[in-house]
């Protein structure tokens, strides 16, 4: 039901762990509904120079949560925001249909990462 | 060619040899239609005798209160519908439990647009039906009481007999879904009180698409399949012959054997559940420790989610089970995890393992070697172990 893609990244995840002193932290989902994504950042000129992740969940939320930290990496923040859950999926060729929200999630969780650099770098600079 | 271990005998059994070898024949040498009256058809009639007298051995009945289906899920659909419709001018209330197999659920919620009312009683922490709720929820318009023998999730085997005891003592039919339990417990019709009992070939080393119904004579009741006399004209088509004859063969072979398999199996199971739980911490053990069938064992691991283990022992070569949502295509978890009390969390990241007549103790040993890695692997990727490493909360 897996693309070999969705299998390789579940088997082999990129950039599982924690990042200490992040800059940004998100997480999204919940444990009742079976899935949580979390997020570290670091970002140096406003570019993602390292990102890490956590997650509870399927085979399809740990194998979205791993391709989309390889997408995001090394780009700038803007270009991480411009990220689709379409996107996610795609460059793993594809999700069965019941597994699309897991790609949704780890759009959701870059972007609440990003947000949360965001609100610190507003607190800092007040 | 890696190592590869199933241990999914709940979802379906291999087709024994001695089995197949006894079908065989009926696909192409002994095709007769059993209603046919000349030679072709009586050979095929008699094979179809032979399995319905070694049905009705299995578990006490006679041979006229065995009816042969298509199946576990149309023996269930038969019991219920074909009651309710029966003696609807009796009553319109049915009891049931909350932990069926969805063949009784769905049916059940299906009369219920229809007009019936159904009592869904809850289970205990172990998944046991209280027969003294059985016995409160009984009205003068109750017409039926279904209630599986052990449950397909948990292997959670009920008090059949005392609520058979009961039904009978309230003049209640009582109808009890044994496709688990038919071939690995034994079972007396008689002595248990049971009017109506849904069973299925595949799993008992038996053929898929072949199970049985066992009308106890004198049960009022509607046909389910309209057409020809097969069947005493209450189930009509033309018999599935090559499976009827590897059901009547497989339930023999599974209660000559009955109680060295159990034996077997109760050991292997018992020795998985120790070692698991020996090897990984934060382990919960879901059903009842005795009161289970012999083959099944059903754990929840915190921190992790079902889908993940299943396809991580995938990886490995072992064919394993989960109640978790994610392989089964809807947002909850399973309903018998849910019934006997687990939170979501914790029922998301459940396995069930069945064991069968083909494993060995260097299976139990393999799963012993390769779960707490890849339990350890996942939990290392979830950002709820992180959260509480070193405190338990849950037991």
């Amino acid at each position: 039901m897996y693309s070999e893609k969705v299998m390789d990244h579940f088997m082999n995840p990129r950039n599982v762990g924690e990042i200490e002193n992040p800059d940004g932290v998100g997480q999204v989902g919940n444990a009742k509904c079976g899935d949580i994504m979390k997020i570290y950042l670091k970002i140096k000129d406003n570019v993602i120079v390292d990102i890490k992740f956590k997650t509870f969940g399927c085979g399809a939320a740990i194998a979205t949560s791993s391709m989309a930290t390889e997408l995001v990496k090394g780009k700038t923040i803007d270009e991480a925001l411009a990220l689709t859950n379409k996107a996610v999926a795609d460059a793993l060729d594809g999700l069965p249909p019941i597994k699309m929200h897991c790609s949704v999630l780890a759009e959701e969780a870059i972007k609440a990462a990003i947000e949360d650099y965001k609100s610190k770098q507003l607190a800092s600079s007040k | 060619m890696e190592r590869r271990v199933y241990m999914d005998h709940a979802a379906t059994t291999y087709t024994k040899k001695e089995v197949l070898e006894e079908m065989l024949p009926f696909f192409t040498e002994k095709y007769g239609n059993p209603s046919s009256v000349h030679s072709f058809g009586r050979e095929a009639r008699k094979a179809v005798d032979l399995a319905r007298e070694r049905t009705a051995k299995a578990f006490n009945a006679s041979t006229d209160e065995i009816y042969f289906t298509g199946g576990g899920s149309e023996a269930d659909n038969w019991a219920i519908k074909g009651i309710a419709l029966a003696n609807r001018q009796r009553g319109n209330h049915i009891i049931t439990t909350s932990i069926e197999h969805h063949a009784v659920l769905h049916t059940c919620q299906y009369l219920e647009k229809m007009g019936f009312e159904v009592t869904y009683l809850p289970v205990d922490q172990y998944g046991l039906v209280d027969p003294e709720d059985v016995k409160r929820a009984i009205t003068d318009r109750t017409i039926l009481i279904s209630v599986m023998f052990a449950n397909n999730e948990i292997g959670t085997i009920q008090p059949v007999k005392e609520i058979g005891r009961i039904a009978r003592e309230h003049g209640i039919y009582f109808h009890t879904d044994a496709v688990q339990a038919v071939g690995h417990l034994p079972i007396d019709v008689k002595d248990m009180n049971i009017d109506l009992l849904s069973l299925s070939a595949h799993k008992f080393y038996g053929p898929k698409g072949v199970g049985a119904l066992y009308i106890k004579k004198g049960v009022k009741i509607h046909p389910f399949m309209h057409g020809g006399a097969q069947e005493r004209n209450r189930r009509a088509g033309t018999e599935n012959l090559p499976g009827i004859v590897g059901l009547g063969k497989a339930i023999e072979l599974a209660h000559e054997n009955l109680e060295e398999s159990s034996r077997k199996l109760t050991a292997m199971r018992d020795r998985l559940i120790s070692g698991i739980m020996e090897r990984i911490d934060s382990v919960r053990l879901n059903g009842h420790p005795v009161k289970r069938l012999p083959g099944n064992v059903n754990l929840s691991f915190e921190y992790i989610e079902g889908e993940s283990l299943l396809l991580s022992l995938d990886m490995k070569g072992i064919a394993a089970s989960s109640g978790s949502a994610c392989t089964s295509g809807s947002l909850d978890p399973s309903h018998v995890l849910l019934a006997i009390g687990l939170p979501h969390e914790i029922a998301h990241g459940s396995l069930r393992l069945t064991l069968g007549d083909d494993n060995t103790d260097e299976d139990v040993d393999y799963v012993l070697e390769v779960l707490p890695e890849i339990v350890q692997r996942l939990r290392n990727m979830s950002p709820l172990f992180a959260q509480d490493k070193g405190e338990k909360h849950y037991v």
